[in-house]
């Protein structure tokens, strides 16, 4: 507990410093030194460190550390899967989108959202009833520890990674514009935070991060979204009428546009974007931090509410931000409003800033120090989050079930997973820069991907099918996973615009993976478990009955221990 | 050594009361009603989600004709309402399950406590 305190006043302490520092070198990109969303976002930093002592506090056993002790209500629950699906790409990637391109945010926001409902029919209440702390205790529960074992870590880590540095570079960007800290020292900011939060809350703190963040996100969003529409009397056709005026593409923001480039690629992505969202290893986390499988089926009623209503109202503040921010020379970089002469080219900070410079047109200098807080508090509970599940991964999967075979001292695997959230914290520091100057937008839809043709596959055919073996799973599962990596490499996002090849060489013009990566991987499962004919087969398929009666009535299901 | 874990969790559905379970009518309903409506609410949003999908991809154009003589197209309800039908369908499976799974799970978790 003498660690944490020190470790948190000496962070607490250097804050305003930092700034100090920043502000005195200013550079071209930076904006000046925001008081106002600094005092607010080092408000919202003391009370997570209050929550996290407290809950260090009551974090003693591995159910607490991994999974709150399973005392987390369903509505929290609901309020947690929200803060850690609602990361800053979406909040202000989609509203940028919006910004830019009108209608295409709108098919992003659509596609982030179906996943859940499936989550819903077919894995909530199964995976609440199955597993412990890992979907991959649900996977491997009547197939080969560790084969299944390995195979969900590589999964989860993969993915973890990849979402993992797409959060660490956008931090950097963010802060670097919000609060005018240079790069490294936002990038070591937010994971020397989410070190602090996760070794001494774990899943608790972790959990109180995400619920604090989805409130004041969800409530900045509504008073956003509210004054838009009061400036057009409440009346959406009022505000898009101005919108196709001022934007230079007109009409055309009212019906889908370039982001499609062809439909195979669309519904590649429409794949991804559904399934992926049930194959992310931080989320499937979640559902093991309530009491019982009617629990977790509550909790995702309520985070597919505040999800969908948010993305909602991104909309708004997309259609918002281009009638009130591209038509403001406050917030547009004068020489290239020169060149273009388009206010949304223009906008100070890229397109990414619509919504922070709106909370300024919208709200003034305290609601954009506001709106720049709540930017920071996502990203932190998410890449918390993150850390997390990877953490989880490598000291449950890994350490506890493979090395140690199920029988590892339980302080032990809590300080395994300890330390591997801090080597998380390091590696994802050092890659948060050193990916600064590489475009990162493809990796969060390459985490969706592998979590779609990986994760995903190999959970719901362990939840349904009986002939499902562990040959086939490891197989299939893999063949997925490969093949997502594969098809992101050879796709025009990373073979032209990362690797720079000529425009048009990409090997595969699907932008997402998905659709041929989820067919492997189902397919290799069908048919290497169909031909699996080995003695743990006819052991996998025993196994199946007395999984699905527990899966479906929760009869001896890890229950929850809470005090 | 790994097998340790998972003789533990299975041993708690042993063989016997697994049988008896699986005969239990309450336990057939259960499962019956359960996956008959999870899968086709599934295949519903499926086909909700994929026909915007498919719409997006290759009607663009039928998504951008306008609502009567104002700017706001036929796409933006359709789009908000595949976010609300979305949220709607979960709401119907969550309804469902409280009132009637849960009552025949107490049922069976009752009738076969060892």
């Amino acid at each position: 507990m003498k660690k944490f305190a020190w470790l948190s006043a000496i962070l607490l302490a250097s804050m305003p410093t930092i700034a100090l520092a920043a502000g005195a070198v200013e550079g071209g990109a930076k904006q000046a030194t925001n008081w106002s969303a600094i005092g607010m976002f080092v408000g919202f930093v003391g009370l997570t460190l209050v929550i996290t002592y407290w809950a260090a506090k009551r974090t003693a056993s591995a159910a607490d550390f991994y999974s709150a002790g399973g005392g987390i209500t369903g509505f929290q629950n609901g309020l947690a899967i929200a803060g850690d699906y609602m990361s800053a790409a979406s909040f202000l990637g989609i509203s940028g989108l919006v910004y830019t391109s009108g209608y295409d945010g709108l098919i992003y926001s659509v596609g982030w959202l179906v996943g859940w409902p499936i989550v819903t029919f077919l894995i909530a209440e199964q995976l609440r009833n199955l597993g412990k702390f890992t979907f991959a205790d649900v996977t491997s529960f009547r197939l080969g520890q560790t084969e299944i074992r390995i195979l969900a870590a590589c999964g989860s880590l993969v993915t973890v990674a990849f979402y993992l540095i797409a959060q660490m570079v956008g931090a950097g960007k963010l802060i670097q514009l919000l609060f005018g800290l240079d790069y490294w020292i936002a990038v070591v900011l937010v994971g020397g935070l989410m070190m602090i939060y996760v070794t001494f809350g774990g899943m608790k703190a972790t959990t109180w991060v995400q619920i604090i963040k989805a409130v004041l996100l969800l409530s900045g969003a509504t008073f956003m979204a509210g004054a838009v529409l009061y400036k057009f009397g409440f009346s959406p056709e009022a505000l898009f009428t101005k919108a196709t005026e001022v934007h230079p593409k007109k009409l055309a923001i009212m019906e889908p546009g370039t982001l499609i480039s062809n439909p195979l690629s669309a519904i590649s992505l429409g794949l991804a974007l559904m399934f992926g969202t049930a194959g992310l290893p931080h989320i499937l986390m979640r559902f093991f931090t309530v009491k019982d499988a009617q629990a977790a089926r509550k909790s995702v009623f309520y985070a597919t509410g505040f999800i969908g209503y948010f993305y909602i109202l991104t909309f708004i503040i997309g259609f918002g931000a281009i009638t009130l921010v591209s038509t403001d020379a406050m917030f547009l970089d004068g020489s290239i409003l020169e060149k273009t002469k388009s206010g949304i080219a223009a906008i100070k900070g890229g397109s990414n800033m619509a919504a922070i410079h709106l909370a300024n047109a919208v709200g003034g200098n305290m609601f954009l120090g506001f709106i720049s807080a709540v930017a920071f508090a996502t990203i932190l509970a998410v890449v918390s989050g993150l850390a997390l599940a990877g953490a989880s991964s490598i000291s449950h999967d890994l350490y506890g079930m493979v090395i140690k075979g199920g029988n590892a001292n339980e302080q032990d695997e809590i300080r395994v997973s300890k330390i591997a959230t801090l080597v998380l914290g390091v590696l994802a520091i050092f890659l948060g820069i050193v990916f600064e100057n590489q475009n990162v937008a493809f990796m969060v839809g390459l985490a969706f991907a592998i979590a779609a043709s990986c994760n995903f596959p190999v959970l719901v055919m362990s939840i349904f099918w009986k002939g499902l073996t562990t040959r086939g799973a490891v197989v299939g599962g893999f063949l997925g996973l490969v093949s997502a990596v594969v098809g992101v490499v050879l796709s025009p996002a990373v073979w032209e615009v990362t690797l720079g090849f000529a425009k048009g060489s990409a090997p595969i013009k699907l932008d997402n993976p998905a659709l041929f990566s989820m067919a492997i991987a189902f397919a290799g499962i069908w048919l290497v478990s169909m031909l699996d004919s080995s003695k743990r087969a006819a052991v996998d398929r025993d196994g199946f009955d007395a999984q699905y009666v527990r899966s479906q009535t929760g009869i001896g299901a890890a229950s929850a221990t809470a005090h | 050594m790994a097998r340790n874990f998972q003789r533990i969790i299975q041993g708690i559905i042993d063989v016997s009361n697994l049988a008896k379970i699986e005969r239990d009518p309450n336990y057939q309903e259960l499962v019956r009603r359960r996956s008959s409506l999870g899968w086709l609410l599934s295949a519903i949003m499926l086909v909700i989600y994929f026909g915007f999908i498919l719409l997006v991809a290759y009607a663009p154009k039928f998504l951008g004709i306008p609502l009567g003589s104002g700017v706001t197209t036929i796409g933006i309800p359709i789009g908000l309402s595949v976010i609300v039908l979305a949220f709607v369908l979960t709401g119907i499976y969550v309804r469902r399950a409280n009132s009637s799974y849960d009552v025949l799970i107490r049922k069976i978790v009752e009738e076969n406590r060892s």
